[in-house]
């Protein structure tokens, strides 16, 4: 519960200080909070690595943001070696349900998978796709579609 | 994750069935039989004077008079009937009990089709329901017949004279004596709280499946057993399950190493048809309810889903993007010669074969417009039904003339959607809300009830 509340508190964060998506994890680092969080943590993770990667429409392959988002992701996960991770891949409300959790686990074996290239062990990284059923922003226009189509690191 | 199953009905089977006996006499053929050609798509609907099923008073009376109106509205919803008002009604129901119908009478109203029925409750607490059925233009019976169950499942009775009333004036099937299982929704967009629901073909008998802890989606009936299959989040490991209606017993089916999902029964119910997510690649699978073999059907990299069988189980449809976008394709039930049947602009996925066999229902997504359509399984004569931003996951009503499926409306608040259940002819004529006490998407129709 916990956490679930502080990726909350974090994506209102980025919200309110960034325009695109892609800039948002960056845009996090210099978050006020960056202070306060204990290194190691799920706050750390969220507000200092930055949690989520966003994906093209109906894409599954990782922008240069993503992955430079992915590289902290992997720096901090070398650093914490006992700390294990579900993937939760997403898509937007555009497109049937099922294509949609087909497309959601694309996305984040994608994640799981360049984690692993960057030397991340495989069964440290679980995975879930959501499809369409768990919007981070809710709208039907293009900067809540963008928002949406995600994978989200969430620290177990 | 605990579950409530309170059915308020009995069905057949469990109390003992619905008894059905041909009525006094038989049905005389007319010469210009009275007939609904519904392979056109019907302008005018027939209009038929439905009078009261009242028995001899007391509540006998009052069970006639509300089964009457459920047969009344069973038949208006359809889109092929309408019911006449009967406040213009110059015969009383006595009166048809004990005569040839006044037919200058009931011509005079426009009529064209008159049923008359009566209700009774005989010493062993049994209810009696019959009803008469004349073709007011030939001055000619059509039919006449008898049911007898017990009086909790008076909706049933209703439904089933509508049943055969239908297929009487149309010669199909009817659809009326069916269940729809479907995704309740409620709370905010962002954490939307999901339960399986079910409920009688006109929304009566509304029960909640699930308690809403868990993520469920896309629920399918059996064709044989009073059992769903669907997919759910228990313990966040997204997989397929089963449902047993009666006991509220839930089990997962299968063990996969990925997601499963998109499930659904072959014909005969031996087998659940579902695709499994691994590694960023979609395949289908088929388990055998019984054996719990496990048989992979598809391999090829990308995302293979929604599959439905033929209902001779001879033949899957089934959504792939082998091709580069997500398109239908039908191959053997083995897997084997994989054909692709459509080629049209935009996406086309959760394909499910008509109970009648001859056509493929579909949901195409060109950008941000979607669509309900059919095709034949031979990939000509697409159709589209309704078009919206959005509509998707039709399912068949089991004479395969009648389609439901949800449609997302902007919600009172302007920010999100809020999904219902329409249902449509397969002409396109008739689109209908169906109503629920909450937000629902992902129906699925029951075969006729046995």
């Amino acid at each position: 519960m916990r956490m679930k509340f502080l990726a909350l508190a974090a994506v209102a964060l980025l919200a309110a200080c960034e325009s695109t998506p892609n800039d948002a994890a960056n845009g996090a680092n210099t978050g006020a909070q960056q202070t306060s969080v204990r290194p190691g943590s799920a706050e750390d993770f969220v507000v200092n690595v930055g949690d989520r990667v966003f994906f093209g429409l109906d894409r599954f392959d990782l922008s240069p943001e993503a992955r430079a988002t992915l590289d902290r992701q992997a720096k901090w996960l070398q650093t914490y070696g006992s700390v294990t991770v579900t993937v939760e891949g997403h898509a937007d409300e555009r497109g049937t349900r099922e294509y949609n959790l087909a497309l959601g686990e694309r996305r984040a074996n994608s994640v799981k998978n360049y984690l692993a290239a960057k030397g991340i062990t495989p069964n440290r990284v679980n995975v879930v796709s959501y499809g369409k059923e768990r919007p981070a922003v809710v709208g039907s226009n293009e900067a809540a579609w963008s928002q949406n189509r995600r994978g989200v690191t969430v620290v177990n | 994750m605990t579950t409530k199953t309170r059915l308020l009905l009995k069905l057949a089977g469990a109390t003992g069935a619905l008894l059905l006996s041909l009525g006094v006499a038989a049905p005389q053929e007319a010469r210009a039989e009275l007939r609904i050609d519904i392979t056109r798509g019907v302008s005018e609907p027939l209009p038929i004077a439905i009078t009261s099923f009242a028995g001899s008073g007391g509540r006998d009376a009052q069970m006639g008079a509300d089964i009457s109106k459920v047969i009344s509205d069973d038949l208006e919803r359809s889109g092929l009937f309408k019911p006449l008002d009967p406040r213009g009604f110059l015969q009383t129901p006595d009166q048809l009990r004990s005569g040839e119908p006044r037919y200058q009478d009931w011509k005079a109203l426009g009529a064209q089709a008159l049923v008359a029925g009566n209700t009774t409750t005989g010493g062993d607490g049994r209810m009696k329901v019959d009803f008469r059925l004349w073709d007011v233009a030939a001055g000619q019976y059509m039919q006449g017949l008898s049911y007898s169950a017990s009086p909790q499942e008076w909706r049933r009775i209703a439904h089933i004279v509508a049943d055969a009333i239908y297929k009487r004036l149309t010669g199909e099937d009817g659809y009326f004596d069916t269940r729809v299982v479907y995704v309740a929704e409620s709370g905010p967009a962002n954490a939307r709280k999901k339960q399986l629901a079910i409920m009688d073909q006109d929304s009566a008998n509304h029960q909640f499946l699930t308690d809403g802890q868990t993520l469920v989606l896309t629920p399918r009936f059996s064709p044989t057993s009073q059992e769903i299959t669907y997919m759910s989040y228990f313990n966040k490991k997204p997989r397929v399950y089963l449902f047993n209606i009666d006991t509220g017993r839930q089990e997962v089916l299968g063990d996969f190493p990925g997601m499963t999902f998109a499930p659904r029964f072959s014909p005969d119910g031996n087998k659940v048809i579902m695709s499994m997510a691994q590694n960023g690649n979609t395949d289908i699978y088929t388990l055998d309810l019984r054996t719990r073999r496990q048989t992979q059907l598809t391999d090829a990299p990308g995302i293979d889903t929604g599959p439905s069988y033929s209902p001779d189980g001879q033949r899957i449809v089934f959504e792939s993007d082998r091709g580069g976008t997500q398109q239908l394709y039908v191959m053997g039930a083995d897997g084997s010669g994989v054909k692709r049947l459509t080629f049209g602009e935009g996406r086309y996925g959760t394909p499910v074969w008509s109970p009648r066999g001859d056509l493929i229902a579909f949901t195409r997504q060109r950008g941000s417009s979607f669509a309900v359509g059919v095709i034949r399984p031979d990939g000509s004569g697409e159709r589209i039904l309704t078009e919206a931003f959005h509509v998707e996951g039709p399912t068949w009503a089991p004479n395969g003339r009648v389609l439901m499926f949800f449609k997302d409306l902007p919600s009172g608040d302007g920010r999100g959607r809020n999904a219902k259940l329409y249902s449509i002819d397969i002409t396109g004529a008739n689109e209908r809300r169906v109503s629920t006490p909450v937000d629902a998407s992902d129906p699925a129709w029951s075969p006729l009830i046995p």
